[in-house]
């Protein structure tokens, strides 16, 4: 059955009713931003994919924001495949809020979709409850206020990609360092109609400071109340033992060790 | 049936709990409600050693997700014979509700100044301690609405501390962390100040294993301890962060040393 499962509704309302408090789901303290400038769009902090030229930024509910803009991608890339046209930011804009809107709210994705498609730049704002904006400059989340502060006092129209990108980043470290809930790096996505550049860490300016002491124990610093000592042999009978050669790189991680 | 799914006692659903309740009245009695005490966040934490005793806090001050100030200090001078306090020797740090711990500190620095005044010498942290909790438990019913803890040197000049819960339960301790971060410190001054969990490597079998000698900390590792502490705390914890004031009580005086913390 496609579609969520609400089997345990009726159930967890009943618990609900003696007091049992309802699971909480994470949700993301965030500042998300886009902007417009001449020729393209720029669009921060914790993006999703829909379409190469359409990214979506997210707030609110972590993995609401997760599965609906993964939804929405692969029903925008079906429809893109059927009318044989490259899918539209409006587009995927009313396929989200269509979808959250039969949801009431419920659905706790708030987000902020850009992109360039054949009829130009677009950049938008979907609420949970369905409502939308088109806008030149938008900010989403708890840090959105701090935010759309930079935006209403330096936006202008008419920027260069270079303007742009510093603007939508500087009103998302306004986010960082003004909204407690914003975390600490700055992601940038800029959409041309010739590519998307995608900058993760584009600016970290909260990097943690080297720790004064080290805090390496002692092996044997651990109480073994017992111990087993299973040998290859025994455990051959269980599992494929492949040796690996000295010379050979050893497959997994390291392990990072604090010194 | 649209109604089985409705969540709201008026649209005839099923009426899950009291945080659902329709947010307006349907006819009859509004209820208001006055809560005086807000939370400030940050964190403090003092560890004593033989002779010294450091007592610090972060400088943020919080309401909900927003800063109200990137410096309002929670760690305080008490007692010393003018509002420069240049010759105290205690401290006394205060985290929770700020405007209860301005207040608790005013009046704590009041009483130990006067004694001073009257007995022409300052106040034992002991006499102090027993002091503080004797206020605190004067507000048993309408709490100052924080964790306090104090600090100085004791009669023989061993590092002191003493810690309190709002109503003024105390006790002498090692080291405590206290306020919004305490629970990720506490664990850590467990494990550093006070060795636990350690144990001396290949010194017997099982339960024969010899637990890690107690060697009383040197001044400069405290001072480490505590930034490490703090950075850590800011890292998990949002309402820890933007300064650190550490308080270095020694015999010869109190030096306030200020470090920058994360600010995000």
């Amino acid at each position: 059955m496609p579609g969520f499962d609400f089997s345990n509704h009726t159930r967890n309302a009943a618990l609900h009713a003696r007091g049992v408090p309802l699971p909480k789901a994470t949700s993301t303290g965030t500042t998300i931003v886009g902007c417009i400038f001449d020729g393209g769009v720029v669009n921060c902090e914790k993006l999703h994919y829909i379409a190469p030229q359409i990214w979506c930024a997210g707030a609110g509910t972590a993995a609401d924001t997760e599965f609906t803009t993964a939804l929405i991608s692969s029903e925008l890339e079906l429809h893109s495949l059927s009318t044989g046209r490259k899918p539209r930011v409006v587009t995927c804009m009313t396929m989200l809020k269509q979808h959250l809107f039969r949801y009431q709210g419920h659905i706790g994705a708030y987000l902020v979709v850009a992109g360039v498609d054949p009829t130009g730049v677009g950049l938008f704002t979907v609420h949970a409850h369905g409502s939308t904006d088109k806008l030149p400059y938008v900010t989403m989340g708890s840090g959105s206020l701090a935010a759309m502060s930079v935006f209403e006092t330096q936006w202008k129209s008419k920027m260069t990609e270079q303007e742009a990108v510093t603007l939508a980043s500087n009103a998302i470290q306004a986010g960082i360092f003004n909204d407690l809930g914003s975390g600490s790096n700055v992601d940038v996505a800029i959409i041309t109609k010739d590519k998307t550049t995608l900058k993760r860490g584009y600016v970290k300016p909260n990097e943690r400071s080297k720790k004064q002491k080290s805090y390496v124990f002692k092996r044997g610093t651990t109480a073994v109340l017992n111990e087993k000592i299973i040998t290859k042999e025994e455990i051959s009978k269980y599992v494929t033992v492949h040796e690996l050669g000295s010379g050979e790189a050893t497959v997994g991680e390291k392990m990072d060790i604090d010194v | 049936m649209a109604a089985m799914f409705s969540q709201n006692p008026l649209m005839n659903g099923p009426n899950y709990s009291f945080n659902q309740a329709p947010s307006t009245s349907s006819g009859g009695n509004k209820e208001h409600a006055f809560y005086p005490y807000t939370d400030n966040g940050g964190s403090t934490l003092a560890i004593s050693g033989s002779d010294f005793t450091i007592i610090a806090g972060d400088t943020r001050s919080t309401s909900g997700y927003s800063i109200n100030t990137r410096f309002q200090p929670k760690v305080f001078k008490i007692g010393g014979t003018t509002s420069a306090q240049d010759d105290a020797t205690l401290v006394l740090s205060v985290v929770g509700f700020a405007a209860d711990g301005e207040a608790l500190k005013e009046r704590l620095d009041t009483i130990v100044k006067m004694y001073r005044y009257q007995h022409g010498k300052p106040m034992s942290v002991k006499a102090c301690a027993q002091r503080l909790s004797t206020i605190l438990y004067g507000k048993r019913f309408f709490p100052y609405y924080v964790t306090a803890i104090l600090g100085g040197l004791d009669e023989e000049g061993k590092g002191a501390i003493y810690s309190y819960d709002p109503v003024g339960s105390y006790e002498r301790e090692q080291c405590r962390a206290a306020g919004a971060a305490a629970s990720l410190i506490m664990p850590f001054l467990d494990n550093q100040v006070n060795f636990k969990n350690q144990y001396m490597p290949g010194s017997g079998v099982g339960h024969e294993l010899q637990e890690r000698e107690k060697i009383p900390l040197k001044i400069n590792e405290v001072e480490d301890l505590v930034k490490d502490a703090f950075d850590s705390a800011v890292e998990r914890h949002i309402e820890v962060g933007d300064g650190l004031q550490m308080f270095v009580i020694t015999k010869s005086g109190i030096e306030v040393i200020y470090k920058a913390l994360k600010k995000d």
